[in-house]
């Protein structure tokens, strides 16, 4: 490198399509039926807000490579996010910054899990456990998806969160068989982490309906195997699947636009700038 | 944590004077100190206070930039700005692995970082109350860095040399970035080129501060080109800046705030007001706008990791004593 090397600033603007999984596979852009875009939006919101909070993490993680590590699945999860929402938005004319900052809460249909808060690490790596085991075998079998776009998506995503499963399980394992203080705080993340479980593998008419002609994936299909991989993690790890007194399961809603009290201040901070200037770009 | 044995430097194994003549034909050469060679103490306390210093302004100056990871106005935007603190967090790594070799653990360099004892880049004790600061930071922080750091990539001590080809090709994808951020924003509305201006009339002063302080006022320059660290006076990586800039800004169309500058032909350089050392001095001493705020954070986020590191700690240690017994 010379030292001059630094002085060249040439404008090449980054190719938006380009970065976006599935956008045009074999050339051919495509346009989501209003039934595959509620579907995309669905599995594009649970990956946005799921990114949103690892974004906090970074700065303020327990290791500088923990900073590296979250900073790094969130910024796979937002990929996933852009690629979906993008799909999503092609059936009604909007982009996905459209989709991202100009919804309002119930218009948001991720499920609860994912806008949970985070919690301190163990918290935050009993949310990933679940989400990426889910993750896995949603986007494992959504590759075999009969709708192109979604099967590229999936196809680039599932490589991806195998390596966020490798992550949480790793993490699991170290603060469960760790300290006594670690194994504590670990065992109170996958309790407040459980009422959420359900709700990721609840069918309703839309997938129905889309499952059937091979789109979508019916999330009640991938819940053997999630749990097989789970219960698997919690053998080696000494752990339990909440029970008792304090154990119950979420109402969920999210699919439908009802939302606990975290998603709103989340989409508060995320949408706050572009809001304040309508019509601007970035 | 401890550097690996076979990298601490063997001060001992040669005699001084042999060493130091191995050492002086080494620097005469322009050749590379490697961490096993001998070196003389001073070269390595200013290795390791050099090289901590900016390990942690990256891990510091991740800070005012994640201020806007939660905010950023685009997906694009928010991708893009998170891979950049991720990078800055990268570099930290490198250049703690590199000041490694020279003896000192990661442990102890992060102890001086959050009890106040080391120094990082004053540059980064101002906060970022806009978005267009992540244009500014990239364009003229990130670019002041570079002009410093390219010619490092020449040092003499080798792992830092290395370390440092990897961080400026980094560093230039960083300040074209923000160089577009802030182009995007002064091709927009009337209410995002005002931003931008704001921005640059604010952080235009302290990158250029970034250099340190005049020649004649630089206390450890003229050891560090003896060897070999480094390669221009601060002046001289000043004005090589500040000419960098002005056909950008102009670019840009955003106006660098000092109405004294211009070429002078003459002297083949530019003209400049007079910098501002009062300030520079206030925010070195402590007293800028973030001082406190950067480090505490720093320290929390150690504190409260801290039971996250034991617990790793303690599982290694079960698992190696699970497998001893095993075999």
């Amino acid at each position: 490198m010379s030292d001059t090397a630094h002085g060249d600033v040439t404008v090449d603007r980054l190719a938006l399509a380009d970065e976006l999984a599935g956008s045009a596979a074999d050339g051919i852009a495509r346009v989501a039926s209003p039934e595959v875009a509620e579907y995309a939006l669905r599995l594009g919101d649970d990956a946005l807000v799921n990114a949103q909070q690892l974004g906090m993490w970074i700065t303020r993680a327990p290791e500088l490579e923990e900073d590296v590590a979250l900073g790094n699945i969130g910024l796979d999860l937002l990929g996933h996010a852009r690629s979906l929402l993008h799909y999503a938005g092609t059936a009604s004319d909007r982009s996905e910054d459209d989709l991202a900052y100009w919804r309002d809460e119930p218009e948001w249909r991720n499920a609860w899990l994912f806008e949970q808060p985070n919690g301190d690490f163990a918290c935050t790596i009993a949310r990933q456990l679940v989400a990426s085991l889910y993750w896995f075998e949603l986007y494992g079998a959504l590759t075999e998806s009969t709708d192109p776009t979604l099967a590229a998506i999936a196809a680039k995503a599932v490589k991806e969160v195998d390596y966020h499963r490798d992550h949480a399980v790793q993490w699991t394992l170290r603060l469960a068989g760790g300290t006594d203080e670690s194994r504590r705080r670990m065992i109170e993340g996958v309790t407040v982490t459980w009422p959420y479980v359900d709700e990721l593998f609840a069918d309703d008419d839309l997938v129905e309906r889309l499952a059937a002609d091979g789109v979508a994936v019916l999330p009640s299909s991938l819940r053997p195997a999630f749990e097989a991989a789970i219960d698997a993690v919690f053998a080696e790890a000494e752990l339990e699947r909440p029970s008792g007194r304090t154990a119950y399961t979420a109402s969920g809603g999210g699919r439908g636009g009802s939302h606990t009290e975290r998603l709103g201040p989340l989409l508060a901070e995320m949408q706050v700038l572009a809001r304040q200037h309508r019509g601007a770009s970035w | 944590m401890t550097a690996p044995a076979d990298l601490r430097p063997v001060t001992g194994e040669a005699s001084d004077a042999d060493g130091q003549a191995a050492f002086d034909a080494i620097i005469a050469a322009d050749s590379r100190i490697e961490p096993r060679d001998w070196m003389p103490e001073a070269y390595r306390k200013t290795l390791i206070r050099q090289i901590s210093q900016h390990a942690h302004s990256e891990i510091i100056g991740m800070q005012p930039e994640s201020n806007w990871i939660t905010r950023a106005p685009s997906l694009k935007r928010k991708a893009i700005l998170m891979a950049k603190v991720q990078d800055e967090a990268g570099h930290g790594l490198y250049l703690y692995s590199a000041a490694q070799t020279l003896g000192i653990s990661r442990e102890e360099m992060m102890q001086q970082l959050i009890e106040g004892r080391a120094r990082y880049s004053s540059i980064f004790n101002y906060t970022t109350p806009t978005w267009a600061d992540m244009g500014a930071i990239g364009w003229l922080v990130d670019g002041a860095a570079i002009c410093n750091q390219v010619p490092l990539c020449r040092a003499s001590y080798g792992p830092y040399g290395r370390a440092m080809v990897r961080i400026c090709k980094e560093e230039s994808f960083h300040q074209r970035q923000g160089f577009e951020i802030l182009l995007e924003l002064m091709q927009g509305t009337e209410a995002q080129r005002e931003m931008a201006q704001e921005s640059v009339n604010r952080w235009y002063w302290p990158s250029l501060q970034m250099f340190g302080p005049p020649d004649d006022q630089s206390p450890n320059s003229a050891q560090s080109m003896a060897w070999n660290i480094k390669r221009f006076s601060n002046d001289e990586l000043r004005q090589r800046f500040v000419g960098m800039l002005v056909p950008q800004a102009e670019v840009l169309g955003v106006t660098l705030p000092d109405p004294n500058l211009a070429w002078n032909e003459e002297k083949q350089a530019y003209d400049m007001s007079e910098i501002d050392w009062t300030e520079f001095n206030e925010v070195l001493g402590g007293r800028g706008p973030a001082n406190a705020e950067r480090l505490r954070r720093r320290r929390e986020a150690h504190e409260e990791g801290a039971w996250v590191r034991e617990a790793a700690a303690e599982y290694a240690r079960k698992q190696a004593l699970k497998q001893k017994a095993v075999a």
